[in-house]
């Protein structure tokens, strides 16, 4: 099938995903949204006890388990890891402080977007200047280094531990904490949110769906591919919303969200820069992990921690608004990814590997 | 036929960047470019599409070759 033809039928599918699961339990606008279910995970843990948002989300499980199995199935499953470790983890923490104080990764942006909440692109222009920042660091040369090949039980291991948490969710034993109240309290039928998931991630793999990839691509490289996934999640998220009367256009009182645009667009730019920094946001960090780099688990775990301390520390927004500290962690986390991105870039000769002359 | 690029164990987009790169640089001819994940394959193929450069690769083993030709 066609590329084009194929994301954008991810893309209608997942809008759709993310609007039935709204209906059937999933907090507004949060049908589907990478940071959240992961700072749930990281509650339901007890890593954070801020007791609204603690809940095993099984959407995140199913979608690394689809996209597990079909890396396996597809034959791109690679056990890969060793570029810059720690230094994935610390933008990864960071990362998640951003999405907190906007309150959303990159798909829940296009989601709020599509229910007519304007901080969302307030957002969304904090998102693309983000992305800017760090193109104009790729084009100075910057990169986080090779990946090389792991043995491969590596790989496995990101999957084992979603399998883990998926046993955790189902056999319910004390040590884990759900939501009896607040966002972490709603959500679809276990099986629901997990046959989602599976979907999603099925879908994400083959298509490498990824909206700070998407606004990269097409400035870099004029490439559109990426950006045709998320314009048809908008237009249907945006059809359901409107078909169910859940479309509300405005700043105020929208779900899950506050009206701070400061920091609605500086959140958004620590996650966008962060993000393109490690090459994919939340989502294909996700799917990365699960095809086997453990450069993208590190990731996704420096997110689930950068959430506990988001939560402990009070540092996560509101709908009343973002706490000082949270914008003082906004500011250093920016200050942190443009040193990061500094550090790593180098003249653009010195970065292209030569394997062999002459080879034919 | 010249070096070979190595863009094994980058993320996208360097791979891509790479390969852009060495377009720019050479304007036409062959151009070959080694990578190890399925993504990076799918997006220098797309972008050499969209620079009106021939592509081809062949697999050994987890690792994909591309030949570009202008």
């Amino acid at each position: 099938m066609n590329q084009k033809a194929l994301i954008t039928i991810a893309g209608v599918v997942v809008g759709a995903l993310a609007i039935a699961l709204v209906k059937l339990g999933n907090p507004a606008n949060m049908g589907i949204c990478i940071a959240c279910f992961l700072r749930d995970i990281s509650g339901g843990l007890g890593l954070h006890r801020a007791n609204v948002v603690q809940y095993i989300r099984p959407e995140i499980l199913g979608l690394v388990i689809g996209a597990f199995a079909t890396s396996l199935f597809a034959k791109d499953f690679r056990a890969r890891g060793g570029s810059s470790t720690l230094t994935r983890f610390i933008l990864a923490f960071f990362a998640m402080f951003g999405m907190l104080v906007f309150l959303g990764c990159p798909l829940r942006m296009i989601l709020r977007l599509a229910a007519g909440d304007m901080n969302a692109l307030v957002g969304l222009a904090g998102l693309i200047a983000g992305v800017a920042i760090g193109i104009a660091f790729l084009n100075k040369g910057f990169t986080l280094g090779r990946a090389v090949a792991q043995n491969k039980s590596n790989g496995y291991i990101f999957p084992a531990i979603i399998v883990t948490l998926l046993i955790l969710l189902l056999a319910k034993p004390a040590f884990i904490f759900f939501s009896e109240q607040g966002p972490g309290s709603m959500h679809a039928a276990v099986g629901v949110s997990l046959a989602a998931g599976l979907i999603f991630g099925v879908l994400a793999q083959r298509t490498r769906l990824c909206l700070v990839g998407g606004f990269r691509d097409f400035f870099m490289f004029r490439d559109n591919y990426l950006l045709y996934g998320f314009i048809a999640i908008f237009l249907v998220a945006m059809a359901g919303n409107l078909a169910l009367g859940s479309f509300k256009l405005g700043f105020e009182d929208q779900p899950i969200a506050h009206s701070d645009g400061l920091w609605n667009f500086l959140g958004m730019t620590l996650a966008g820069f962060t993000a393109l920094l490690l090459g994919g946001c939340p989502l294909r960090q996700l799917v990365s992990a699960s095809e086997g780099n453990t450069d993208s688990a590190i990731t996704v775990i420096g997110l689930i921690v950068g959430a506990a301390f988001a939560h402990n520390f009070g540092l996560a927004a509101s709908p009343k608004g973002v706490p000082a500290a949270g914008q003082w962690v906004v500011v250093i986390g920016l200050v942190v990814a443009l040193l990061v991105a500094m550090f790593n870039s180098r003249i653009v000769s010195a970065q292209q590997g030569v394997v062999t002359s002459g080879r034919n | 036929m010249g070096e070979i690029k190595d863009a094994r164990g980058l993320l996208c987009p360097e791979p891509v960047l790479i390969t852009k790169r060495e377009m720019d640089r050479t304007g036409s001819g062959t151009l070959q470019v080694l990578v190890d994940n399925a993504a990076a394959r799918e997006n220098i193929i797309r972008l050499a599409k969209s620079q009106k450069w021939s592509v081809s690769f062949e697999q050994d083993g987890e690792e994909f070759l591309l030949t570009l030709n202008k």
